[in-house]
């Protein structure tokens, strides 16, 4: 389990983290959700050693983060980039080197990561001679090539065209069902609300809410129910303790002041026809996002 | 690296229990950093033709000044009768007979020799018909100089000095602007693309830096390496082995010094070019070392034959690379004195490289505007 506890961060009078603790369980896929300048960036960044907290610390089954640790990490920055004048086989190569790789085993991890992004033909191109999506889908392979155990993707959707999106969700899904732990930030919450196990949302450089994306959705529910029956639903109205929030023929959807009061609209519901679904309404994640950063 | 090869190789899927894995091999990462720039060097066209013009340059150079030492200008002379055994015994001239004194200026005039030396009563016996001008090479040859003592005799002559000084200011003031550019480039690049954080995020930022300055001294030193053997050889094969035997020390200890002075430069060039973002900005940011390196340059050529300037820049770091060796070369350093300079010049490059490291770690993030060095230095 990555374990990231009471991280603070300042740039000159700037405080951009404030204690910001949450953890990203292993073969959990972690979804990171925040406004533009929320912190997403500088938190990932810390996790990869890339900048130093001011404080805190980031611990990997309760021991500080090592150097030879982080080399297992896979990591895609928010800001994308490679060395335009390499060629895109050879640049996969060298960073899998760096991250400490045989060169034997970078060039068949390589091999094998192009084949499967649809690069296989432009291996030996430049990466300047490659259109922005596959220039794209080149560095999906560089945070991938040397095989990490941890995934830490700063906007890994942002820019790619489905069929990416796709081999990117197939991979991060894989990682994760071996054990690894993943987290990812995204803007795109219905992607997020799909994918992820677990949720952190940040606002302002401070966690406003984390854990699993059950409890989570539990915790931020609203006595909040929809019935979908084949009579009108106007009677409703006038049940007691029932405020109707949303009436259109045979569906409605209503607050209960009670699990009494709900229960007695599925009753009576029954006696007048046909019920086709009553259930509980949960919030969505942009539901809970929006109520959360307020 | 081998070690670190294993343990990746074991850990392709379960996360679960966890290894310890060793520390990343400092210098296996900084090997690599350097092998990748020296490829994308050698891959460079310009670099290529610009090293061939240089190694050129140095041969011709050599060559040049072999054809000149082998072939003393001679100057042909008439000779009438008994003036011949009077010019015969003189060095330099080749003597043309002629068979009298109308004969002779005949020669003079349409230009087969130079003067020619006629017999007369005078106490010399000879005399000199020249055409328009007195004839110095031939004065010279006949004159009888009295035996001169010098007190302090200079080793080398004032214009073989100039030479020479040129020579190694020409050569550090090259190499280092070429692989220091070389290397601000290479820094901004990486930043502008945004490589940098992957890198980052791969290796320790100073074993970054320690590869790119590895490097490109690796480069740079093999530049300045190639054109001291091909000078050196050029030398022994055109027979100016007199001179080699006083340039050679001196170009030896010229390539220790560059050795040392250019991973100070390199790493000032890499601290200043990872402040900006856009290699539109490198030139303005590194300028303040690319006087550094030009400074040298121009104080050998207007001072090469000033020993208190030549003293006081064979002991500062950022010229003794280029004044010791002249120092060297005119025999005016003591045994130690080249020792102490370079002690010094290690001593500051390891400062410079505590300091430029600095810089570099806190600037390669920030991307956008221009560094302060106040922010790059605080962090």
């Amino acid at each position: 389990m990555l374990e990231i506890r009471d991280i603070n961060k300042h740039y000159g009078t700037h405080q951009v983290l404030t204690d910001v603790s949450f953890s990203v369980g292993a073969g959990r896929m972690t979804g990171f959700v925040g406004a533009n300048g929320a912190g997403k960036t500088t938190s990932m960044r810390i996790i990869l050693g890339v900048l130093s907290p001011d404080s805190g610390s980031v611990l990997l089954d309760g021991v500080p983060l090592t150097a030879g640790d982080r080399r297992r990490f896979g990591y895609m920055p928010e800001e994308r980039g490679l060395y335009p004048k390499m060629k895109v086989a050879e640049q996969l190569v060298y960073l899998a080197r760096l991250h400490g790789m045989s060169t034997a085993t970078a060039k068949r991890n390589a091999g094998d990561l192009l084949e499967r992004l649809g690069l296989g033909e432009r291996a030996n191109d430049l990466v300047e001679a490659l259109s922005l999506g596959n220039q794209q889908r080149a560095q999906i392979a560089a945070a991938l090539v040397h095989d990490p155990e941890f995934l830490v993707l700063d906007e890994p959707f942002s820019g790619l065209d489905p069929i990416a999106v796709e081999v990117v969700l197939t991979v991060l899904k894989e990682r994760a069902a071996a054990g690894a732990p993943v987290l990812f930030s995204s803007h795109q919450l219905d992607l997020v609300e799909r994918l992820c196990d677990d949720l952190v949302i940040i606002a302002a450089g401070e966690i406003r809410a984390n854990g699993s994306r059950e409890r989570l959705r539990e915790q931020f529910s609203t006595p909040r129910f929809e019935i979908h029956t084949d009579a009108d639903a106007g009677w409703i109205r006038g049940v007691a303790g029932i405020t109707v929030v949303d009436f259109d023929g045979g569906e409605a959807v209503f607050e209960a002041d009670s699990d009494a009061a709900s229960q007695q609209v599925l009753r009576e519901a029954l006696t007048r026809g046909a019920v086709h679904s009553f259930g509980h309404l949960r919030p969505s994640l942009s539901t809970i996002f929006k109520e959360v950063v307020r | 690296m081998s070690t670190e090869t294993e343990a990746r190789q074991g850990t392709d899927t379960t996360a679960a229990p966890r290894t310890t894995h060793p520390a990343p091999n400092f210098w296996a990462s900084v090997w690599l950093v350097a092998t990748r720039e020296i490829i994308s060097r050698l891959r460079s066209k310009a670099f290529l033709i610009s090293t061939g013009i240089l190694l050129l340059i140095a041969v011709g150079s050599v060559v040049a000044g072999g054809i000149m030492s082998a072939n003393p200008s001679t100057t042909s002379v008439a000779v009438v009768g008994s003036a011949g055994a009077v010019v015969g015994e003189s060095a330099g001239l080749t003597t043309v007979p002629a068979d009298d004194v109308a004969d002779a200026e005949a020669l003079v005039r349409d230009g087969t020799v130079e003067a020619a030396v006629v017999p007369d009563d005078s106490l010399l016996g000879v005399s000199v018909i020249a055409l328009d001008s007195p004839p110095s090479a031939v004065m010279n040859a006949l004159s009888v100089s009295p035996a001169v003592e010098l007190l302090e005799p200079a080793e080398q002559g004032g214009f073989l000095v100039y030479i020479v000084a040129l020579g190694f200011g020409l050569v550090f003031f090259m190499s280092a602007l070429t692989f220091g550019s070389t290397i601000a480039q290479s820094v901004v690049e990486e930043k502008q693309t945004r490589v940098v954080e992957i890198l980052m995020s791969a290796i320790p930022v100073r074993a970054l830096l320690a590869g790119k300055v590895v490097g490109n001294s690796i480069m740079a030193l093999g530049q300045i390496v190639a054109i001291a053997l091909l000078v050196g050889i050029g030398m022994a094969v055109t027979g100016q082995r007199v001179l080699l035997a006083d340039l050679g020390p001196a170009i030896g200890w010229f390539a220790v010094f560059f050795a040392f002075g250019f991973v100070m430069i390199a790493a000032l060039f890499a601290a200043t070019a990872s402040m900006v973002s856009r290699q539109e900005d490198v030139g303005s940011t590194t300028a303040p070392v690319t006087y550094l390196v030009m400074i040298p340059y121009f104080l050998v050529i207007f001072f090469n034959d000033n020993p208190l300037v030549m003293a006081i820049m064979s002991y500062v770091p950022f010229s003794a690379p280029v004044g010791m060796p002249v120092r060297i070369f005119l025999g005016s350093a003591e045994w130690w004195e080249p020792i102490l300079a370079l002690i010094i010049l290690a001593v500051t490059t390891a400062g410079v490289i505590v300091l430029g490291s600095r810089i570099y770690r806190n600037s390669l993030l920030r991307m956008g505007g221009r560094v302060t060095i106040k922010q790059a230095l605080r962090g």
